[in-house]
């Protein structure tokens, strides 16, 4: 079993990042481009038996930091 | 008086941290990350700057869950002091003891230099040696320095007068200019500015020599 985690900021944090990436694109001349939030994604090889709910605690004990980050959880 | 300096890899001002106790009165205890319990009769945990795990995933989160961060936790609940200094303080909010996180700098670029900062508050046993509204010059060494607190806890930061210190020239996006906060029992103090490093006439600046003065000799251990 396989699990893909999204990590991305939470909405109304800053990304700099981000940011730093639509002004590129911006100045690339891709004036269709309003916004960039940047995340991360994590793949995960689980053994047999792993549940989403244990995915789901390692996203709050460590994989995101939800003070300032959200997070999906995809079993692949 | 004795002080604990926790160690990671990765960890680089952990002998700064060690002798700015050391030349307060302390002596020194250093204590490797795969520890699981501090020295009895400790006073004072330092969580020092540096760039442990290497800064993998977020800043401070795989140290945050060492077996020696357990036992900080532990420490801090039972009452003890720790002071967290730049990746430090990101180690200590990663942990939870202090809340709140740090960001990528509103700029991006890593900032090495010395900054102004307010003490906001002398109410605590790391700013008792300053006056509430002092200036003093300390460095900041940092690439992820950006304060983040949701609008809440910053009104409670403000209102249980938490904010220990504020830059007077925010230099990295900080919410509220924050450059360090205190604990609910004001205890533990996290700081991206490295006052171990303007402790010694060598460093070019002394002004971060009160607050380890400051707190030898009021510290018990928990």
């Amino acid at each position: 079993m396989k699990a893909r985690v999204h990590v991305m900021l939470k909405n109304g944090v800053l990304d700099p990042q981000g940011e730093a990436v639509r002004h590129a694109l911006g100045a690339m001349g891709f004036d269709q481009v309003h916004g960039v939030r940047q995340g991360k994604v994590i793949d995960l090889e689980l053994a047999d038996g792993a549940t989403e709910a244990d995915v789901t605690k390692m996203c709050e004990k460590l994989l995101a930091n939800t003070v300032i980050e959200r997070y999906e959880i995809e079993l692949i | 008086m004795r002080a604990a300096v926790i160690v990671f890899p990765g960890s680089n001002c952990d002998r700064d941290l060690a002798v700015a106790f050391e030349q307060a009165g302390f002596s020194v205890d250093m204590v490797w990350h795969k520890d699981h319990s501090l020295p009895s009769g400790v006073d004072i945990v330092g969580v020092p700057g540096g760039f442990s795990y290497g800064d993998y995933l977020r800043c401070g989160a795989i140290a945050a869950q060492s077996p020696i961060c357990k036992a900080v936790v532990e420490h801090t609940e039972r009452g003890g002091y720790a002071i967290g200094i730049c990746n430090g303080f990101q180690v200590l909010t990663e942990t939870g003891i202090l809340p709140g996180a740090l960001l990528r700098n509103a700029g991006l670029k890593y900032i090495c230099k010395t900054v102004g900062l307010k003490v906001e508050t002398s109410d605590s046993a790391f700013t008792q040696g300053y006056n509430a509204g002092d200036v003093i010059g300390i460095p900041i060494a940092h690439h992820d320095g950006n304060y983040f607190a949701d609008d809440a806890t910053l009104s409670a930061l403000r209102d249980e007068d938490r904010i220990a210190f504020t830059y007077t020239d925010n230099p990295n996006g900080s919410r509220d200019d924050i450059a360090g906060i205190l604990s609910h029992n004001r205890r533990v103090l996290g700081m991206m500015p490295h006052p171990e490093r303007a402790a010694d006439e060598g460093h070019g600046g002394t002004d971060g020599t009160a607050l380890f003065r400051a707190l030898s000799g009021v510290l018990t251990p928990a």
